[in-house]
């Protein structure tokens, strides 16, 4: 249980997936704007990584029983495509409030390298399976979490007065250090 | 527009890390110092001229509803190719990109310029337009790279200047971001007094 746990905070807090590994920065920079859209598109991660990892996490078992671990890249882009396709198939005819609420970032998230990033880090780590869902979940949970915080931040910025050349990317890229900085304080944590 | 205005057009104009914004996930990664953030760029520039030009050649015969997957089919498999060559030929480059070499699949500039310019240019053109995409990526994540290794660890190229270390919030995270933000402005300001 106690790997569990550490596999948990570090992936939330210790290595989080934006401000230390620095994998899906063009959501977080591109729809961190709102709360609102932020969460959704957090939840529309965190259910596609989860999936994505157990998916690709069965296929890589395939591809090393079989020799072939060169077509890791490619496979596993094609596994998420299809992956992603299909959830938004499923999701519009079971739950359409919840396609409403996810819908616009579905398609997005195929080229988002934190779906792939994770997919590929997990084959790496040496994990079975339980452990690298956990991750895939906790290290999405990070990613929400940063994002929420960043969008909190970016809402308050959007108030503020800011220099014409700093208005926008630069001073959202300037917050995002900050935040980085206060999240370098949790890495003696584990 | 002209061969030559094809391949300058990234440097400056249509930048696509100051400008555009795009591919900030390595951006931010690979730039620790200035070697590494040239080699990412190179690896990139690799890349986007083999499949700009692979795909301006397939482009015609591809049926519209299923073009994005075809040309992340055909990008990935460059990107494969490169994982190979640079195993066999700089096997400690590829070690310390890591992760970011796969990555290049999913970098919204290669499948932004498939989109955008290869699938309705011919071959040459595709190929000039993804030389210049790439050389502008490349700069200017060498220069990110030069001004976080100068800050961070007090070198430039590898070539140490000062005794001790920096400033090593620079080479970590945050320093990413903060520099990245100001050399952002510092561009606007440079280009927007032209």
């Amino acid at each position: 249980m106690a790997e569990f746990a550490i596999i948990f905070i570090s992936a939330i807090f210790v290595n989080n997936i934006l401000l230390s590994q620095f994998l899906g920065v063009c959501p977080f920079l591109g729809v961190s704007n709102k709360l609102s859209t932020a969460t959704g598109m957090s939840m529309a991660v965190c259910f596609v990584i989860t999936l994505a990892t157990v998916v690709t996490y069965l296929l890589n078992m395939l591809l090393v029983a079989l020799g072939l671990e060169f077509l890791q890249t490619i496979s596993f882009i094609l596994v998420i495509a299809a992956l992603v396709q299909m959830v938004e198939i499923v999701l519009k005819k079971i739950s359409p409030s919840l396609y409403a609420a996810l819908g616009i970032f579905l398609p997005l998230i195929t080229t988002n390298c934190a779906v792939l990033g994770v997919a590929l880090t997990v084959t790496t780590k040496g994990f079975n399976l339980g452990e690298a869902t956990w991750y895939a979940f906790a290290t999405s949970l990070g990613f929400g979490l940063a994002m929420v915080l960043f969008a909190g931040l970016r809402e308050q910025l959007a108030l503020n007065n800011v220099p014409k050349a700093f208005k926008g990317i630069p001073i959202a890229l300037i917050t995002a250090s900050f935040l980085a900085m206060a999240f370098m304080g949790f890495s003696g944590l584990v | 527009m002209g061969k030559f205005q094809l391949i300058t057009k990234g440097l400056i104009k249509e930048n696509p890390t100051f400008v555009l914004l795009l591919g900030m996930c390595p951006t931010l990664a690979t730039t620790t110092s200035a070697i590494n953030g040239m080699s990412m760029g190179l690896a990139t520039l690799f890349v986007l001229v083999l499949s700009n030009m692979a795909i301006s050649l397939i482009a015609p015969y591809i049926p519209d509803k299923v073009r994005i997957p075809s040309y992340i089919v055909v990008i990935a498999t460059f990107v494969t190719l490169l994982q190979f060559i640079m195993q066999a030929f700089v096997p400690d480059v590829y070690e310390t990109l890591g992760l970011f070499i796969p990555l290049i699949v999913v970098n919204c500039i290669v499948l932004g310029r498939a989109e955008a310019f290869a699938n309705k240019n011919s071959v040459i053109d595709s190929a000039c337009d993804g030389l210049g995409i790439g050389l502008g990526f490349t700069l200017s994540l060498t220069v990110l790279g030069l001004v976080r290794e100068i800050l961070g660890s007090g070198s430039a190229f590898g070539f140490k200047f000062i005794a001790g270390d920096g400033i090593l919030a620079f080479v970590l995270a945050p320093g990413a971001f903060l520099a990245l933000g100001y050399l952002i402005v510092l561009f606007k300001k440079l280009t927007a007094s032209k």
